[in-house]
C-alpha cells in the first residue's frame, strides 16, 4: 500500500515513518475508546431480551449473528410484545438497510478483497462506518474500521451475555422499572439524529403521531412500519413549500454522515 | 421455536442487507433522493419505537410511570449524556415514581 503520498506534510520531519506512526496512534486510541464504550451498550441488550423473555442463547445469537443494535432492540421489543413474526422480522430489517448504504460509501474507500469482504461486511455499521468514513486516507480507514468494529463486537457479547445472565437472576423487570429501558434505549438512538436538522425532527414527530393513533386499531409490530410513511409525507410537503418560497433542494443540514462522508470522499480518491 | 425463526431472519437479512452495500458497483443507489430517503426512515422507526414503548399497552394507550421515566431520558439526550447514562436515568426516574406513587 502506497499511503506516504496521502500523509499531510507537516513541516518535512527528519523522520519519515514518525508521522505514520502517530497518526497509527490517534486512531487505534480513538477507535478501541468507541468500541470499548459502545460495547458496554450491550448490557442494555442482553436486560431487553431477557425482559422480552427470550433464552440467553437467543439474547446472544443476536448479538453475534445480527449485530446491529438498534435492529436487534426492534426484533425483541417486537416479540415481546407479541408482534406477528413477520412484521417483527421486517421492522428490524428496515432499521439495517442504512448499513447497506453505509458499505456503498465504505467499499470504493476500504478497497478489500474478496476475501476479507464477507468478513467486513459483518462489521459494516454506525460506529464503525463514521469512524472509517473520517479518515483522511485509506490505511487509516482500514485501520480505524477494523479496530473499532472488532473491539465493538467483542465488548458489545461479553455484555450482552452479562446482560441477560445478570437480568435472569434479578427477576421481574417491571419491578425495577427496566420496562422503560427499551424506549430510552431507542430515545438515545434517536437523539444525535434529531440534532442534524429540522427534517429529522418532522419526520420523528410525524412517525410516533402516526405510530401511536395506529397501535388502538392495527395488529402490534404494524404501526411501527406505518410510522415509515412520516419520510415521503414530511418530504413532500418540504417539496411544496420549497417551491412557494424557492430554496435550495434540501435543508442546511444536508444528511449528515453522508454529507461528510461526500467530501472526505472527494478529497483523497479524486 | 418461533423466536429462533426470527433471530435466523433477522440475522440473515441484516448481513445480507451489510454485504450488498459493499459488494454492489458504486453509483447503483447513490441518487441523493434514495439516500435522503434511506437516512430518514430510520428516524421515523425510531421515533415510533419509542413512542410505542412509552404510551403503548395491551394494543391501546396509556400514561404512566414510564413517561416521567421518559421525560428525565430525553432531558439528558438533550444535555447529550452518553448512550447508557440516558437508559439508566429512565430505568431509575421510574422505578422511583412506582415506587412513591405506590
Amino acid at each position: 500500500m502506497s499511503v506516504e503520498q496521502d500523509l499531510p506534510a507537516v513541516g518535512e520531519a527528519p523522520a519519515g515513518p514518525a508521522p505514520a506512526r502517530k497518526a497509527t496512534a490517534a486512531v487505534v486510541r480513538d477507535s478501541l475508546g468507541i468500541g470499548l464504550t459502545v460495547g458496554v451498550s450491550g448490557l442494555a441488550f442482553g436486560v431487553a431480551g431477557s425482559a422480552a423473555h427470550l433464552s440467553v442463547w437467543q439474547t446472544c445469537a443476536l448479538s453475534l449473528l445480527v449485530f446491529t443494535g438498534a435492529s436487534q432492540f426492534a426484533l425483541v421489543s417486537a416479540l415481546a410484545a407479541g408482534a406477528a413474526l413477520p412484521a417483527a422480522v421486517l421492522g428490524a430489517l428496515f432499521l439495517g438497510a442504512r448499513n447497506a448504504f453505509y458499505g456503498l460509501r465504505l467499499g470504493p474507500r476500504l478497497e478489500l478483497s474478496r476475501l476479507t469482504r464477507p468478513f467486513a461486511a459483518h462489521l459494516m455499521i454506525d460506529e464503525t462506518a463514521a469512524v472509517a468514513l473520517t479518515q483522511p486516507d485509506r490505511r487509516t480507514a482500514r485501520l480505524g474500521f477494523a479496530v473499532t468494529g472488532i473491539s465493538l463486537f467483542a465488548t458489545w457479547n461479553l455484555c450482552t451475555l452479562a446482560g441477560a445472565l445478570g437480568a435472569d437472576a434479578l427477576g421481574d423487570p417491571a419491578v425495577y422499572g427496566l420496562d422503560a429501558a427499551g424506549p430510552a434505549v431507542f430515545l438515545a438512538l434517536l437523539a444525535p439524529r434529531l440534532r442534524e436538522g429540522a427534517t429529522e425532527l418532522k419526520v420523528a414527530a410525524v412517525g410516533a403521531v402516526l405510530a401511536l393513533a395506529a397501535t388502538v386499531v392495527l395488529p402490534t409490530g404494524v404501526p411501527v412500519l406505518l410510522s415509515i410513511a412520516a419520510v415521503p409525507i414530511v418530504l413532500a410537503v418540504g417539496r411544496t413549500r420549497e417551491g412557494d418560497a424557492g430554496d435550495g433542494p434540501d435543508g442546511p443540514a444536508g444528511d449528515g454522515l453522508a454529507t461528510t462522508a461526500g467530501r472526505a470522499g472527494k478529497e483523497d480518491l479524486g | 421455536m418461533t423466536v429462533w425463526i426470527a433471530v435466523g431472519a433477522t440475522a440473515l437479512g441484516c448481513y445480507l442487507l451489510k454485504l450488498i452495500g459493499l459488494s454492489v458497483p458504486a453509483g447503483l443507489l447513490e441518487r441523493p433522493a434514495v439516500r435522503r430517503s434511506a437516512a430518514l426512515i430510520p428516524v421515523a422507526l425510531l421515533a415510533a419505537l419509542t413512542a410505542l414503548q412509552t404510551f403503548g399497552r395491551d394494543g391501546g394507550l396509556t400514561l404512566d410511570a414510564r413517561a416521567l421515566g421518559l421525560a428525565a431520558a430525553a432531558l439528558a439526550a438533550w444535555r447529550r449524556a452518553p448512550f447508557l447514562l440516558v437508559v439508566g436515568i429512565a430505568v431509575l426516574v421510574t422505578a422511583l415514581a412506582r415506587l412513591i406513587g405506590g
